[in-house]
């Protein structure tokens, strides 16, 4: 749910919620996603979003939220959600594991995930470096106007 | 476990927070001297009341809002910087572990993170919002140019700055600041071991931490103050702080990665007592601190500011390509040298 009207202090909040996220990982046993994703969504891509939105300079643009029956059905979505989740949690209480195995503690470091990654998984990690590479060399060509 | 760690918190915050008042005063004297005048002596003896008198100055002063600002966020921007500046110490390990009473208490904040050296990647890439948000939400021209460019130029050296480290962890073979401490007692300082590394990240500390000659943010001929322009009074003092606290943490993180960190070669084989050594430990630490700090305001009074473009010239085409050529000489180096 979108509060704010200006675009800086909504991306700011995209930060944060990242932010959270990470943390959330943590609580995981994900230590090597959390770190990447505050390194990468947080400090990498959403400062080059922040950067853009500086440029374009929209900052005196005046957005009004049209009718409050988006801000209601909005609250009453999240509300449901969230009770979902309380209500999940409640039922499971009695089910989830109290103690983490040696294993799943493990699961999440940076051996773990590079060594499944350069072994199990070597081919498709492989396979999206080569796209990355792709698309990387086709935004290089589309913001050069021209190719000496 | 938490009263331990809220001790070791204060005790690094007030030790950098005066280390970092103190330093404002050093380098208006290695200023002075290196432009053979004689600096601040006025206040106290030899002039070192002269930071209390510039905190309190600060302090006393009004705190003016610019009319085009955006107010919360204008605000916020000083709390990232200063907030980003100081998390890094964390995970510093200022000395080896010591006993006391039969109890061994490790001298880091947060001992053992086995993600040490990318939580300090992760935490650089989150401080660039502190300018960037300052310099955009002062409503003022000349703070939004020095914002700009303070975003681009530290994206720009982000990546040297992590290739620099790629050529640490491939030596070290951990991320854990304590292991790579550790593997350089047993093999070597890392800046033998990857001098051209140690170089990478050297320059891209300071470009960083806008420490002249890559000081473009603040720009004095060029933007008036740069992002700060718009800023006085307390929130001022505390961009301040975080520019002097970013240095002192570079340098510790310098320390640890190239130099060792709290270790002094050939010291244990004296056969000294192990506290003794340990307090050894932690002033060989301050030491190495204070030389790389030295070395920073050393750098800032003899060169001259680089032009913007050169200054991407060389993050782009001179510093990422050596960061990359530096991979593949560590690896050569780790794989026939080191075996």
């Amino acid at each position: 749910m979108v509060t704010r009207k200006s675009a800086v202090p909504s991306a700011l909040m995209l930060i944060v919620t990242f932010c959270f996220l990470a943390a959330l990982y943590l609580t995981l046993n994900a230590q090597f996603l959390a770190v990447v994703q505050v390194a990468v969504y947080a400090g990498a891509i959403m400062v080059l979003v922040v950067f853009v939105i500086m440029l374009l300079n929209i900052r005196n643009e005046q957005y009004t939220i049209t009718g409050n029956w988006k801000t209601v059905v909005g609250i009453l979505g999240v509300l449901g959600i969230l009770a979902q989740i309380i209500s999940v949690f409640i039922a499971a209480t009695d089910t989830l594991p109290k103690h983490l195995s040696e294993s799943a503690v493990q699961l999440g470091t940076v051996e773990s995930v590079g060594t499944k990654l350069y072994t199990s998984y070597a081919f498709p990690f492989e396979m999206a470096s080569i796209i990355l590479i792709a698309a990387a060399v086709g935004a290089i060509v589309l913001a050069k106007k021209k190719l000496t | 476990m938490v009263v331990e760690a809220l001790i070791k918190i204060v005790i690094v915050l007030l030790t950098v927070l005066t280390a970092v008042s103190y330093l404002v005063l050093l380098e208006r004297w290695i200023s002075a001297w290196l432009q053979d005048r004689i600096g601040p002596n006025r206040t106290g003896p030899l002039g070192l009341f002269q930071p209390l008198a510039d905190v309190l100055k600060l302090l006393l002063k009004e705190d003016i809002e610019p009319s085009q600002s955006e107010k919360w966020i204008h605000w916020l921007a000083p709390v990232i910087s200063i907030t980003v500046a100081f998390s890094v110490l964390a995970i510093i390990p200022f000395g080896s572990a010591i006993i006391l009473s039969g109890k061994s208490y490790s001298l880091a904040i947060a001992s053992n993170v086995n993600i040490g050296v990318l939580y300090i990647i992760a935490l650089t890439s989150v401080g660039v919002y502190g300018i960037t948000l300052a310099g955009w939400s002062s409503g003022s021209k000349y703070s939004l140019l020095g914002g700009l460019r303070s975003s681009a130029q530290m994206i720009s050296y982000e990546l040297t700055l992590g290739l620099g480290l790629v050529s640490v962890v491939m030596l070290c073979g951990t991320l854990d600041l304590g292991g790579i401490i550790q593997s350089q007692i047993a093999g070597g300082w890392n800046i033998i071991r990857a001098p051209l590394g140690f170089m990478l990240f050297l320059i891209s500390s300071f470009a960083e931490t806008n420490r002249q000659p890559f000081d473009l943010p603040e720009a004095e001929p060029e933007l008036v103050g740069g992002y700060h322009t718009e800023y006085s009074s307390m929130k001022f003092a505390l961009f301040f702080l975080a520019e002097y606290a970013n240095m002192i943490t570079a340098s510790a993180v310098m320390s640890v990665l190239f130099l060792g960190g709290w270790h002094v070669p050939f010291l244990n084989t004296l056969g000294m007592d192990p506290s003794l050594l340990a307090v050894l430990g932690i002033l060989a630490f301050g030491l190495k601190i204070f030389a790389f700090i030295f070395f920073f305001m050393w750098v800032r009074w003899s060169i001259p500011r680089f032009r913007y473009d050169q200054l991407m010239n060389l993050g782009w085409k001179v510093l990422l390509p050596l960061g990359i050529i530096n991979i593949v000489i560590t690896a050569l180096e780790k794989t026939y040298l080191l075996h």
